[in-house]
């Protein structure tokens, strides 16, 4: 069983899961995706940051986000690119900004 | 404030084709979770990042307990592949395509692809000086992103404190 969190972010209640990610999807908008990128190291969301973001949110299969590989194919953004996007876990960053689940997949 | 790094460190010694998957998985799914990658090449694991090499590596069916028959779609449980059929020219191809299929049918990229991307993602590349040396091979002959050719004593230094795997 996982531990569930209430945090605030940009003044808003949410519930995160143990491993960060929104548990209620409801609860995401672009304000929220703003002060969620912050928590998580990135300061500003420039337009490559949202192309990535809103490509997940398009093909996310039961809330869950897409793989790393699957958004650089999707996207034609290269790893490189996302690595410094999204930096130290590019996937997982992107769907806890997204408001997604955790992508499954190993590559 | 900034948490320490987790490192992992893979020592890479074969050349077989099975044999190359596990660290690109692990260091891929490593790199992922925002761990420091090092990635050590040794023996005919120097294979995986020659570049006349690793497009090229096999799996062998002689000797290989795990392979069944059922693999080449024949239907027969558990029997294996006849070590005396595994040697008649061509097999170990045969084998090789077989699973180079099944791979790219689950959308698993070449073992060259799959390590660009570890290299994009950050992982330090690096090939064993004494094999290098045993083997007669130069820098030029590994695919780009292979930082160095080091010692074993180099690479001990490099990953203090890493969680190291050898496969």
């Amino acid at each position: 069983m996982q531990t569930l969190t209430k945090n605030t972010i940009g003044g808003k209640e949410i519930m995160l899961n143990g491993e960060g990610f929104l548990v209620h999807a409801e609860d995401w908008d672009k304000q929220l995706a703003i002060g969620i990128a912050v928590a998580e190291g990135i300061a500003d969301l420039t337009d490559d940051h949202w192309k990535v973001i809103n490509f997940c949110r398009q093909t996310a299969q039961n809330s869950k986000s897409p793989t790393l590989r699957q958004i650089t194919t999707g996207t034609g953004i290269s790893t490189k690119t996302m690595f410094a996007l999204f930096p130290k876990g590019p996937a997982k960053k992107v769907a806890r900004i997204a408001g997604l689940g955790k992508p499954e997949g190993c590559v | 404030m900034e948490e320490s790094t987790r490192k992992i460190a893979f020592v890479c010694s074969k050349g077989d084709l099975d044999m190359a998957y596990p660290a690109l998985v692990m260091g891929w799914a490593a790199l992922g979770n925002g761990i420091d990658v090092t990635m050590f090449f040794t023996f005919w694991g120097m294979d995986m990042i020659r570049k006349t090499r690793q497009d090229h590596l096999q799996i062998a069916p002689v000797g290989n307990t795990s392979m069944k028959l059922s693999m080449m779609g024949i239907k027969t449980d558990n029997a294996g592949i006849p070590n005396l059929l595994g040697v008649l020219p061509g097999m170990t191809a045969v084998a090789t395509k077989l699973m180079k299929d099944k791979m790219h049918s689950i959308g698993v990229p070449p073992v060259s692809e799959y390590l660009s991307m570890l290299v994009d993602g950050g992982a330090h590349l690096y090939a064993c000086k004494m094999s290098v040396d045993m083997m007669g091979l130069k820098k030029e002959d590994f695919v780009e992103g292979v930082i160095d050719i080091v010692t074993a004593g180099d690479f001990m230094d490099m990953t203090e404190g890493a969680q190291i795997i050898f496969i």
